[in-house]
């Protein structure tokens, strides 16, 4: 299967009074087509940084894509230029985010916000761009269609929202659409609405999906593949079935421990000890081994590197060294 | 026993959550401060002001003022730096002298309003009820009626009381004092009962702590950051309220120089258009000392106030 | 919303009274009046007049009676100029507004214009040179900076008039009306705008900054937005938003003149004949005057408030 986007040791740092933060530390990563691809991990793990650094969204000065290759449709979309990779977003690559509430323009009507992008990369009219807009409303489930597209955000629920960001999102047919946390704010039965119509939208189109997530749950429900990262760099992934099956580095097994499991009654909720370290005072080590319950001498002096494991499962862990090597 | 090893806790929590974070904060912010160049530079000019006003005169040969009619309306020279006036005195040693006066006007107007801002402020949202209506609805009047046209009554009051010319400028601070309370009294306030309504005070109420350890311990030390901040900018204010009143005659009156009444050489046209040396350095030394209290003062909130800080 | 309104309104004239009396109060406190401080008068000629103008009737009896007239319109009658307050306010008021409605214009746009684009580029160089003047704009103390425009481009270059609306026995008419009073206009406005600018650049400048943190203008840029549409169509309406506003607190700058100002640059305004009447104790006017000023600034908040309430969609419903 064809690649749609391929990240190569990706490095975004964001500099800080007090030193830069390696928010994103050499990752690379790929998505195939028609495929759901899901980064894992707690806050601050650089899931997010590394969806804005795909969107050249990261802002300059605080902080900055410091090295890589962002292979796209044959680009590379950190060498283009400024106004070329404007017209990759909102057009080949989209991208929804966490708050619906506030992600859409409180002083601009809904229908606008979804005619901009159509106007803008499909040279769309204005009377084409509305018609196109209304359909899709329709599209994402919300009925009275014309009348949300002459509706304010405020005049809306989160759920819709979230629907009219799905609604622009897809609105140019794009190859790829990147959800950063599309259902965190949401109540539990939005989240499956939304989950279900992105899945239904990449069945129907064979639109590629990159999927950031704190959230097992969704992970289990809509991923191909999972990416699990930690504190900048990425620890561990592999397809989900297999990930969550054999799941290697103690982080993810930590990960898939602490989530309760349906019809199973635990005596007491487990729970990785221990903080995600200061991203400021990262030294060369393996970055989970203070929390981790197998750390070596090894993994506080030295990172362990990304080994293929089995099929697509990769690992990063000193643990798995030997077994390689030996075996 | 419970209670008693409850409340050692108690205290040792508080001395260990408080006192040092308190004072790193307060280290943190002076480092801040200091690698702010404009702020510092203002910081400086401030300093070099003061010294200037208050001990350069010591060190001038014209500090006794002595009228001079053979070298009247001299322009500037290597003898006299700024020229001389109508009167044949110095006007750079006539300018930190005045300097005195404006800046203790300006610096001891707004230590009085400050703190009769603060109290009454603090009073009046650690009351409520009718104290909280009285306050703040004379602060509103206060705030309602102009207060240039106010100022100029009570400046005209003072002429017309024959105060002499070395105590008027204590009534120019009281006057200047009283016009900027209300707005003072009213921030405090809101603070205030916005403090009150954050999680670490419900903290102090569940711990119990009484209301006067409420007042001085959480609600004080959290407004200071942002009373610094607004008396220092206050000071501007003051100083150029107080030029503009002097400078009509209804502030403090010659023979006590400050930059305002020496400004008023410009309503001599022959002064005004041939001796510019007698006006432009005062509305300078206005202009350059409140500008850099203007910019240590935001370079201040910066630091103090990052809720502020846009 | 009506009730809250209501209640504002019911403030708002309790507090226009307290004011009134303290006004009054603190007029009546003055010693001296137009009689006694004048010379040519003898003293049997000075309490005949003092009895037709009532100014020997106790404080509260002429307190009410300046009340009762002001309810009836009557703002009572200038001493210096013989004519009633209000036709004089009448007279002189529009000349104010001309130089308060030009500056605030000039002072609205350049502070958009500096203030969206200094936060567009923070911490630039230009951010850096704007905020330098913003401070210093904050810091000039008016009537100087009169003064020494006066003194450099009327007195020294002679490019401008130094004072006045128009000059000495013109009777210019037409164009020549117009251009002259233009001229005359220049540095007044040039200094009420460099005094306003400052503050209000400010303003301008954080809000954006605000706006700019938004994540609906990461949504814009996302859906591949050029940046000029970023700016002008999804922040700086937002930003301009909230400084609606501020709309109601130029109310009383905009027909109160500027006391300083007009003094400074001769300019036939409202501020000015205030300080005319301010040397000759001419209460019934100073009183009308300082009231009116009161009256403005109570109407320009509560106009503010509604203002507030009726321009964000948010809170229209």
């Amino acid at each position: 299967m064809k690649n749609v986007i391929e990240i190569d040791h990706l490095s975004t740092y964001f500099y800080t009074e007090e030193g830069a933060v390696k928010a994103v530390n050499d990752v690379s990563l790929r998505v195939r087509e028609g495929e759901t691809v899901c980064i894992v991990g707690e806050s601050g793990c650089g899931k997010s940084v590394t969806a804005m650094s795909v969107m050249g969204l990261v802002e300059e000065p605080a902080g900055k894509v410091v090295e890589g290759k962002i292979q796209f449709d044959g680009r590379d979309l950190l060498s283009l230029h400024k106004n070329e990779l404007r017209h990759v977003r909102g057009n080949d690559i989209a991208m929804i985010f966490q708050e619906p509430m506030s992600s859409l323009n409180p002083v601009l009507t809904i229908g606008k916000q979804i005619m901009e992008p159509l106007m803008e990369h499909q040279r769309m009219n204005k009377k084409q761009a509305r018609m196109r807009a209304i359909e899709l409303i329709e599209m994402v489930g919300i009925s009275r269609p014309e009348q949300i597209a002459d509706s304010y955000p405020h005049q809306l629920s989160g759920g819709m929202l979230q629907r009219i960001m799905i609604a622009i999102a897809i609105s140019c047919n794009p190859k790829l659409l990147i959800a950063d946390e599309p259902t965190t704010a949401l109540d539990v039965t939005i989240q499956a609405q939304i989950l279900d119509m992105l899945r239904q939208i990449k069945a129907d189109s064979n639109m590629s999906i990159l999927l950031i997530t704190h959230d097992l749950g969704v992970v289990a429900e809509i991923a191909d593949y999972v990416i699990v990262m930690y504190s900048g760099k990425i620890v561990e992934e592999g397809d989900v079935v297999e990930l969550f099956e054999n799941p290697k580095h103690p982080y993810t097994q930590g990960l898939l421990r602490s989530k309760p499991i349906m019809g199973e009654r635990q005596e007491e909720l487990y729970s990785i000890p221990g903080q995600v370290p200061n991203p400021l005072e990262l030294k060369e080590s393996c970055y989970f081994h203070d929390r981790c319950e197998h750390c070596m001498a090894i993994c506080q002096t030295k990172l362990p590197y990304l080994r293929d494991v089995a099929g697509r499962q990769k690992v990063a862990c000193w643990l798995y060294e030997e077994v390689v090597e030996h075996v | 026993m419970s209670s008693i090893s409850g409340s050692v806790t108690k205290t040792e929590a508080h001395q260990a959550a408080v006192t040092p974070i308190r004072s790193s904060l307060w280290r943190q912010a002076l480092h801040r401060l200091r690698k702010n160049k404009l702020a510092m530079s203002g910081f400086i000019f401030i300093v070099f002001m003061l010294l200037a006003c208050f001990a350069g005169p010591l060190f001038s040969p014209y500090a006794d003022n002595k009228i001079n009619p053979a070298n009247m309306n001299a322009a500037p020279s290597l003898k006299h730096w700024l020229g001389t006036d109508m009167l044949g005195r110095d006007v750079l040693t006539r300018l930190l002298q005045a300097g005195r006066i404006s800046l203790t006007v300006g610096i001891a107007s707004m230590c009085i309003s400050v703190i009769l801002g603060s109290i009454l402020g603090a009073v009046a949202a650690y009351y409520r009820g009718i104290v909280d209506q009285i306050i703040m609805r004379v602060a509103d009047l206060l705030l309602t009626i102009p207060g240039l046209p106010i100022l100029f009554i009570m400046g005209a009051l003072l002429s017309e009381w024959k105060i002499p010319s070395e105590y008027r400028m204590y009534i120019v601070m009281l006057m200047l004092s009283f016009i900027g309370w209300p707005g003072l009294a009213r921030l405090v306030r809101s603070q205030m009962l916005s403090i009150r309504e954050r999680e670490f005070m419900q903290a102090a109420i569940v711990l119990g702590l009484n209301d006067r350890r409420k007042l001085f311990n959480h609600m004080i030390p959290n407004i200071i950051p942002l009373l610094i901040v607004v008396a220092t900018l206050s000071i501007g204010g003051a100083i150029l309220s107080e030029s503009v009143l002097s400078f009509f005659g209804l502030g403090v009156m010659p023979p006590t120089p400050t930059w305002g009444n020496m400004i008023d050489a410009a309503n001599n046209l022959i002064d005004f258009e041939k001796h510019p040396w007698l006006w432009i350095p005062p509305g300078v030394a206005i202009f350059t000392t409140v500008i850099a209290i203007n910019i240590f003062g935001d370079g201040l909130r910066d630091v103090l106030d990052p809720k502020q800080k846009k | 919303m009506s009730t809250y309104l209501l209640r504002r309104f019911l403030y708002m004239i309790l507090i226009l009274f307290a004011a009134s009396l303290l006004i009054f109060m603190l007029y009546a406190l003055m010693p001296g009046d137009f009689v006694s401080n004048n010379m040519k008068l003898t003293a049997e000629r000075k309490a005949e007049l003092r009895e037709i103008y009532g100014l020997s009737k106790p404080v509260m009896e002429r307190y009410f009676n300046w009340m009762n007239n002001a309810f009836h319109g009557n703002f009572g009658y200038s001493l210096a100029q013989q004519k009633p307050v209000l036709t004089l306010f009448n007279e002189y008021i529009w000349n104010s507004f001309l130089l308060a409605v030009t500056s605030t214009f000039f002072t609205w746009l350049l502070a958009v214009i500096i203030g969206v684009i200094a936060a567009y580029k923070q911490y630039s160089w230009f951010d850096t040179l704007v905020m330098i003047g913003i401070f210093a704009a904050m810091s000039i103390p008016s009537f100087f900076i009169g003064l020494f425009l006066i003194k450099m481009f009327a007195v020294d270059l002679k490019w401008l008039p130094p004072g006045g609306m128009l000059t000495t026995g013109s009777n210019a008419t037409g164009m020549e009306f117009v251009r002259e009073v233009v001229d005359h206009m220049m540095l007044p406005v040039i200094v009420m705008t460099l005094l306003g600018v400052g503050s209000l650049t400010r303003y301008f400048r954080s809000n954006m900054l605000d706006v700019i943190r938004q994540d609906y203008i990461r949504t814009a840029r996302a859906k591949g937005m050029r940046e000029r549409v970023v700016l002008y169509r999804h922040a700086l309406k937002n930003a301009m938003l909230p400084a609606i506003t501020l709309v109601g607190f130029e109310l009383p700058g905009l027909f109160g003149g500027s006391l300083i100002i007009e003094k400074i640059f001769n300019w036939p305004g409202i501020g000015q004949l205030y300080m005319q009447s301010f040397t000759v104790r001419d209460y019934p006017l100073l009183m009308g005057f300082t009231m009116f000023i009161a009256v403005l600034t109570v109407i320009g908040t509560l106009l503010s408030d509604i203002l507030y309430h009726a321009a964000d969609p948010r809170v229209r419903l």
